[in-house]
Parts: C-alpha cells; structure tokens; sequence
C-alpha cells in the first residue's frame, strides 16, 4: 500500500517533467499529447529566437558575476562565524540567511524602487546585487558545515612547520573546505540561473536573464518552443542533481543518518 | 566584529537599502500618472484592505492553507520511505526525483503544469487551467520537494526501535503509525506546515500563469500595482503585507524549534 502511494506520488512530482519533454518534440504547433510525430524545431527555434540568445548571454553574466562576488565573501563569513570572536553569532547567522525569507515580490520591488532613485535602472548591476544576495544565504549555509568539521589543529601543525598564515590558509584550509565549497558553489549557480520573481522586476528587454525572458514568452505565445528550453533546462539539472548525489551523497545533507 | 565579515554585511546592507526604500515608498502618496511620490501617507496601508484586494488576501489564505495540509498529506508517504529504506539505490533515485523539480525553476515547472492542466494530455472533467483548482496542483507540487525533505529529516530521527516495540506488543501497523510514528514526527509536521504556508502565501509564477489574470493571490497584486500601474507605493504596501506575514510564520517556527531544544 505504501509503496503503490510511493509510486503514485513520485508520477505525481515527475508527471509535468516528463509531458514537457514530450511536448518539445510535437511536430506542430498546436499541442498534442502524446506528440503526432518527432521534430526537432522547435529546438531550432530556441537556438535561433535571438531575445534567448540575448537572455542566455545575461544569464551567465549575472550568474558568474553574483556567484565570484558571494563565493569569497560567504566563505569568509562563514570562517567568522565559527571561528572569529564574534558576539551574537546566533544573530548574525540568521542575518545573512536573511534574504531566503523575504518574499521574491518584496525584494524585487524594493530593488526596483532603489534602482531608480540610483538611476541604474538599464544596468546589469542590480541584477547582480539582487542576485549576491539572494545566493549568499546558501554558500554560507554550505561552507559553514564545513568549517564546523574542520580540526584548527591541522592549520596549527601548518604554523607550527613554519607556514605563514596565507600558506596554511591555501594549503590546507581551502583544500579541506572543498566539499563545502562546491555544494555552495552548486546551488548558488542553481539558485541565481533559476531566480525569476525579483529579477522580473529589475530587468528590461536588454538586460533580462533567462527565466524572465520565458515568463514573457510563455504569456505571448503558445508553441511548444517554451517545451523544447525548459527540457534542455531539465536535462542540464538531472545532471548536476545526478552528480551532486553521486559525489556529495545528497542524503548525508538532507538527512541525518 | 571579525573584518571578514565586511564582504557579506555590504552585500546585505544594499539588501537592506532596498528593503529600507520599499517601506519609505510605501509611506508615500501615490500621484497617478506620475512616478515621483507625493507627501507622507498612511493611505497605502488603508488601500490594502479595500473590498477589491479584500478578496485576494481571502483567497491567498485559503489556498495558502489548502495548500499546506494536502502538501503533508502527500509528502508524508514519500518522506517515510526515503527515510526508512535500506537500500541506498532507492534512497538516491527518491531523492533524484524529489529534488530534481526544486533544482528545474519555477518557470519550468509552472509551464509544465499549464500543459498538463490546459487538457493537453487528458481532458479533464471540470476546468483546470485559469482555476482556483489548477493554481492548487501548482502550488502542492511546488511545495512537495520542500515539506518532503524537511519531514524526511524529521523522521529519520526516529529511532524505529519504537515502530518495532510497538509491534511486539500487538499493535497493527496503524495503530503503530497513530500513537507512535505520526506523534514522533509532530515536530517536522509543524515546521514543514508553517513554511510551507509561509511560502505559499508569497507564491507567484504559480497564480500568475495557472491562475491566467482570474486567480490573484497577494504578490500577483503586488505585480499588477508595481508594474503594469507604476504604483510603486501601493504595491510596496502589500509587498509589507506579504513580509510581515512570513516573517510572523518564520518566528513561530523559530520559536517553537528553540522550545523544543530547551
């Protein structure tokens, strides 16, 4: 009985995953279930839908820069949290895991009205700020983990062989960090390639990051060309997910065993 | 306070500065046509609870709710075999597939739903798409990978010696789930329940798209004001309204967490 509910409920989580892929290879334009034929163009299409390949381009721009500006200073944070003398360290945790629980709607608007009154609202800085931000709560959340497990003896025995406190850092800190590094490193480019609410609203036709210029598309148009990107989407995070788990063992974070 | 804080405290101080500006805008008069503000006014806030945005905090609470309790029901069933089995292919390919929608972006996933819902693949006996009812399977869907992953946690807490003892003793395998596991598993219940309501209730793509203009919970207004009016102070009202209710929900949760440590 648990199992068949088990089953029904996994159908249930990958039901739309799996008619989007069908859908992205429909022969034509009006939608069909299961698909009349196989083609290919509405892949074509993506490919060649030039405000896609604009959007593409933003994405990674946004994307890295946010993430080369949160990496360093999350890892920092969190080798202040666990090791700096630091009062109210309680408070400050929940300080920079902050902007996880303020609403997407709220933060968008509160960046819009900022970027105005800076005049920035053209550039792709805001989108960037927004962006550091909004993946900072989840690099400090990975690398803290890791910092927690890290013995300071190790770094002691660096300094005591006669390392200077950059050599130990490089040598030994970072390398045992690495774990902790590349999970934040994950979900921060995971968190900032699929943010969509704030950044619809700090972004216009020329600095727009993917998700937004879907959102527009999906409310204009109705041909399966949403299908074809959103599946090479799903595609692009079975494998990452798949290798997240194959070499983090995603259990050994989301559950204590 | 520790110099290698300064990076991350600068990236939440501009956070900090737009939050700062939302609630100063949202203290000043709208002037129609206009986007320059006019003097101090609370009238944003009196707007708020006009008849005519009355009925979508109404419906975001209803549906926020709805959304929670078939959320645990549906995720509870998923959660106890992720973390009761043994085998670790199993655990893997549940956690693949739980995770995998939370990893693909709201886009996708909304627009996945549209296709299922808009009678593409069945035709469904009652209106789907652009329906309270579609916007519902939009938001449980949404809402499983999360709730799935914090009972999952919850459970996997639970030493199952208790389930076994209780089943030594004679109890039936319901009886075991009611009176042992299910209390046990109260406190993930509770959290998972309330960020899950509290999500939910500033959900957006999910009412925006599979609601289609019909169904408007609280940031598709925040949405409607802000960027298709350009009344930034009446939306930044009802962005507040949302911040204050998740922040309420969140501090209840923290709040019952930490009684429960002590």
């Amino acid at each position: 009985m648990l199992r068949l509910a088990v089953v029904l409920l996994l159908a249930f989580m990958t039901l739309p995953t799996v008619v989007v892929v069908a859908v992205s290879f429909n022969p034509t334009a009006i939608l069909s279930f299961p698909p009349a034929g196989l083609s290919l163009r509405w892949y074509a299409n993506v490919l060649t839908y030039p405000q896609f390949q604009r959007a593409a381009l933003n994405s990674v721009l946004v994307t890295g820069m946010a993430v080369a500006l949160a990496l360093p200073a999350g890892t920092l944070a969190a080798l202040a949290l666990e090791r700096g003398r630091l009062r109210g360290r309680h408070v400050w945790a929940a300080l920079f895991l902050s902007p996880l629980v303020v609403p997407g709607v709220a933060a968008g608007l509160g960046f819009l009205i900022l970027a105005a009154a800076l005049g920035l609202l053209r550039s792709r800085a805001v989108l960037v700020a927004a962006h550091v931000a909004l993946v900072l709560p989840f690099v400090v959340r990975s690398v803290w983990v890791s910092v927690r497990n890290l013995d300071p003896a190790l770094e002691r025995a660096a300094a005591s062989l006669g390392a200077t406190p950059w050599r130990a850092f490089r040598r030994v800190t970072l390398p045992l960090l690495r774990p902790g590094l590349f999970a934040g490193l994950l979900f921060a480019v995971v968190v900032s390639l699929n943010e969509f609410v704030v950044s619809l609203f700090i972004s216009n036709r020329v600095t727009e990051i993917l998700p937004v210029a879907m959102f527009t598309y999906v409310v204009n148009y109705t041909d399966p060309t949403i299908a074809a990107l959103s599946s090479l989407f799903i595609a692009a995070t079975f494998v990452v997910v798949w290798l997240a788990d194959r070499y983090l063992d995603l259990g050994r974070v989301f559950l204590r065993r | 306070m520790s110099f290698r804080l300064l990076p991350a405290v600068a990236v939440l101080a501009v956070f900090a500065a737009a939050l700062a500006a939302l609630f100063r805008w949202s203290l000043l008069e709208f002037v129609p046509g206009s986007l320059q503000p006019g003097g101090l006014t609370l009238a944003n806030f009196r707007a708020v609870l006009a008849p005519q945005y009355v009925g979508a905090i109404r419906d975001t609470v209803v549906l926020s709710a709805l959304t929670t309790v078939l959320t645990l029901v549906c995720a509870y069933p998923v959660a106890y075999a992720l973390a009761r089995t043994a085998s670790r292919r199993v655990r893997s390919l549940i956690l693949v597939l739980t995770l995998a929608p939370f990893f693909t972006g709201a886009i996708v996933r909304t627009y996945a739903w549209v296709l299922v819902l808009g009678n593409t693949v069945v035709t469904w006996p009652v209106p789907m798409l652009f329906t309270e009812r579609g916007v519902l399977v939009g938001l449980v869907h949404f809402s499983m990978p999360t709730m799935i992953l914090i009972l999952a946690a919850a459970l996997s807490h639970i030493d199952p010696v208790y389930e076994r003892a209780a089943a030594s003793l004679g109890a039936s395998p319901a009886h075991v789930f009611r009176r042992v596991t299910l209390p046990l598993s109260m406190p993930g219940i509770v959290s998972g329940g309330l960020i899950v309501f509290a999500w939910t209730l500033s959900a957006f793509p999910t009412p925006e798209l599979l609601g289609g203009g019909k169904v408007k919970m609280i940031a598709n207004v925040v949405k409607d004001l802000g960027l298709d009016s350009f009344n930034w102070p009446g939306a930044a009202a009802f962005a507040l309204l949302a911040l204050a209710l998740t922040l309420a929900l969140l501090t209840l949760v923290g709040r019952l967490s930490s009684d429960r440590a002590a």
